[in-house]
């Protein structure tokens, strides 16, 4: 079989039947499903996309994990423990997605332990402060609804589907974050300080969730042939910002960036020079916090291996005493 | 075909119709803040106990979050200790009706002395052994304690305890299949659970000891001793099962209800109130 960079139709082109069926339905917008032929290439995308998605996700649970003991009040303690929970449930969903394109979760944990599989760096960043627990809600989430919710419409059926369940909940997560800071900033100077410093810091980390610039980013092309991505890096970064200008505002938080300015001309917001450099070191593993991160993901797991194999081993002594009491 | 990943999710977060607090709903149920009750100085002290075993055994639970043998236990732990924060914080409300606190003044201001957690809910987590024998004991008096509270003559405490027994009914449930598969996996599983198990026992003796409190509190409060006998008959079948024993050990002195602790309940507060305590009358 031949799998092309871009779906080529043209008459010269020497293509399976599935293949041109698999074309069609990308063409008309349909869903693949997981028994659907698919091109190697267009799997192995998936399985790399949805992945690293997921383990974004079970890595994303520490640096909120990190303030449940000490959130500020009852109430928030309750709702940081909710979304830390929501966290874990959609590694799940994801997982099992990927699942259905032949990845198996023992698989794609032991890359994530081996530190061979990525997730977002944004996960590398520290959360000193309570205030960061309303920026990763309000910036973080927010940058990862922009990029989820297009995804919801994903070519491929189950990644689309547990996205549309993902996205509802981020949007919570997004709305308590934005409510941690709006009670930050009506608060005492000490607390308004704790809000705009931890914005400070999350600011520019959460624009380069949007990945490289769209000349500078090797898998885009491809992905939005087909239609597993929707809008190009840039396009959808600059949505974001146009979104939280205004609710900055509202905030009364400054966001850090003296040359953003409004265009009369696009309407949209113009924004300063990112700093690649430092994505580009996170990324490598220089980040604040990498090492850190895949430790403790390692510790839970190696830990835990006694519970697992306790379950596993107690699941098979089932199974054969009901398989004896079958036979007797 | 996978029409919906969601139903191929294993243990997904909002499966289940217990625990889940959505982060958008925060607000105590409706029959607590609108009911004109206000409790007495007896049944806040009552409400206190049972409050600060909630709270204590939440705080434990959520420092598992993330650090779980397994996802869906990240997802099962953070469900009891969602719903045991939900409890406590309906009764800390209740209790602080008594002298003007809220739940967060409760919570977050008061010292050691003044807390009357049994010891049992502050001993550390351990190894998931030890928090799953933890958790078998106390879910299963929080059961027993809960069905006969719901017929308490105070109408609030009957009101908290019917909606918290239908929770700890799961987490019962949830830690019996624990101990079960941990004490027949391997050897090692037997092992630890059967340490936790004694361990954990010289805490078991205090729950069910009366306190004059309790005499003044007649239909109103349940009477711990007379929770033992339906307490054992509950946990006999479940150890018959896993082949355990009832450790037989000494029994450690308690004295949380009168705010004697043990020497684990200064750090758990320390870290729980820090960052609150560092901005005296800030709303958060």
């Amino acid at each position: 079989m031949t799998s092309t960079i871009t779906p080529d139709t043209s008459a010269t082109a020497v293509i399976s039947v599935e293949e041109q069926q698999f074309n069609d339905l990308i063409e008309a917008d349909s869903r693949i499903e997981p028994r659907d032929w698919m091109p190697e290439g267009y799997r192995k995308s998936l399985v790399r996309q949805i992945s690293q998605h997921a383990h974004s996700e079970i890595i994303g649970m520490q640096p909120e994990s990190n303030w449940i003991t000490r959130a500020p009040s009852l109430k928030r303690k309750a709702i940081l423990i909710a979304k830390v929970q929501d966290e874990a449930g959609h590694g799940l969903y994801l997982y099992s997605a990927a699942q259905t394109l032949g990845a198996t979760r023992d698989d794609m944990t032991d890359a994530l332990i081996a530190g061979k599989a990525r997730y977002s760096s944004i996960f590398n960043y520290p959360t000193p402060s309570w205030a960061d627990m309303g920026s990763i809600g309000w910036l973080v989430d927010g940058a990862a609804i922009c990029n989820q919710v297009p995804l919801c419409r994903a070519s491929y059926g189950p990644y689309g589907r547990a996205m549309v369940r993902i996205c509802k909940e981020e949007s919570f997560h997004q709305r308590q974050g934005f409510e941690i800071l709006l009670e930050l900033m009506a608060g005492t100077e000490e607390q308004r300080q704790m809000a705009q410093d931890s914005v400070n810091r999350w600011y520019w980390p959460a624009l380069m969730m949007f990945g490289p610039p769209d000349d500078d980013s090797p898998n885009s092309a491809q992905s939005m042939a087909w239609k597993i991505k929707r809008h190009s890096n840039d396009e959808l970064r600059q949505r974001f910002v146009n979104m939280l200008v205004p609710q900055a505002a509202v905030l009364g938080v400054t966001l850090p960036d003296p040359d953003l300015h409004f265009n009369e001309e696009t309407q949209q917001w113009d924004l300063g020079v990112i700093d690649w450099t430092e994505f580009h070191e996170v990324l490598a593993g220089r980040g604040p916090n990498n090492a850190q991160r895949l430790q403790r993901r390692r510790d839970a797991h190696d830990e835990g291996a006694w519970v697992r194999e306790a379950a596993v081993a107690y699941a098979r002594k089932q199974s054969a005493r009901t398989e004896e009491m079958a036979a007797s | 075909m996978s029409d919906d990943i969601a139903a191929d999710a294993p243990a997904a977060a909002h499966d289940d119709d217990h625990g889940h607090v959505a982060v958008d709903v925060t607000t105590l149920d409706a029959e607590l803040i609108e009911g004109p009750s206000v409790a007495t100085a007896d049944v806040a002290e009552y409400a206190l106990w049972l409050g600060d075993d909630s709270l204590i055994l939440a705080q434990q639970l959520g420092a598992w979050i993330s650090r779980a043998p397994e996802l869906e236990e990240d997802v099962a732990l953070g469900n009891v200790a969602l719903d045991l924060i939900g409890h406590a914080r309906s009764l800390l409300h209740y209790a602080g009706t008594a002298s003007g606190r809220t739940e967060d003044d409760l919570a977050y201001w008061r010292t050691e002395p003044d807390f009357r957690s049994l010891h049992i809910v502050e001993q550390p987590n351990g190894d998931f052994a030890h928090t799953i024998a933890r958790q078998f004991v106390v879910a299963h008096y929080l059961f027993e304690l809960y069905s006969r509270l719901r017929a308490s003559a105070d109408a609030t405490l009957a009101a908290i305890a019917a909606k918290a027994v239908k929770e700890v009914d799961y987490h019962r449930d949830h830690s019996t299949q624990w101990v079960l598969r941990l004490a027949q996996g391997t050897d090692e599983s037997r092992r630890r659970m059967i340490t936790a198990l004694s361990d954990l026992w010289p805490y078991v003796e205090e729950i069910f000891r009366d306190d004059p409190l309790i005499d003044r509190l007649g239909g109103v409060a349940v009477r711990p001793s007379s929770l033992l006998p339906a307490f054992d008959a509950a946990i006999a079948p479940v150890l018959a099962e896993a082949e355990l024993e009832v450790p037989r050990g000494f029994v450690a002195s308690g004295g949380g209800r009168t705010g004697k602790h043990s020497e684990h309940l200064a750090f758990l507060l320390a870290e729980m109130q820090v960052l609150t305590r560092a901005h005296p009358g800030a709303s958060w």
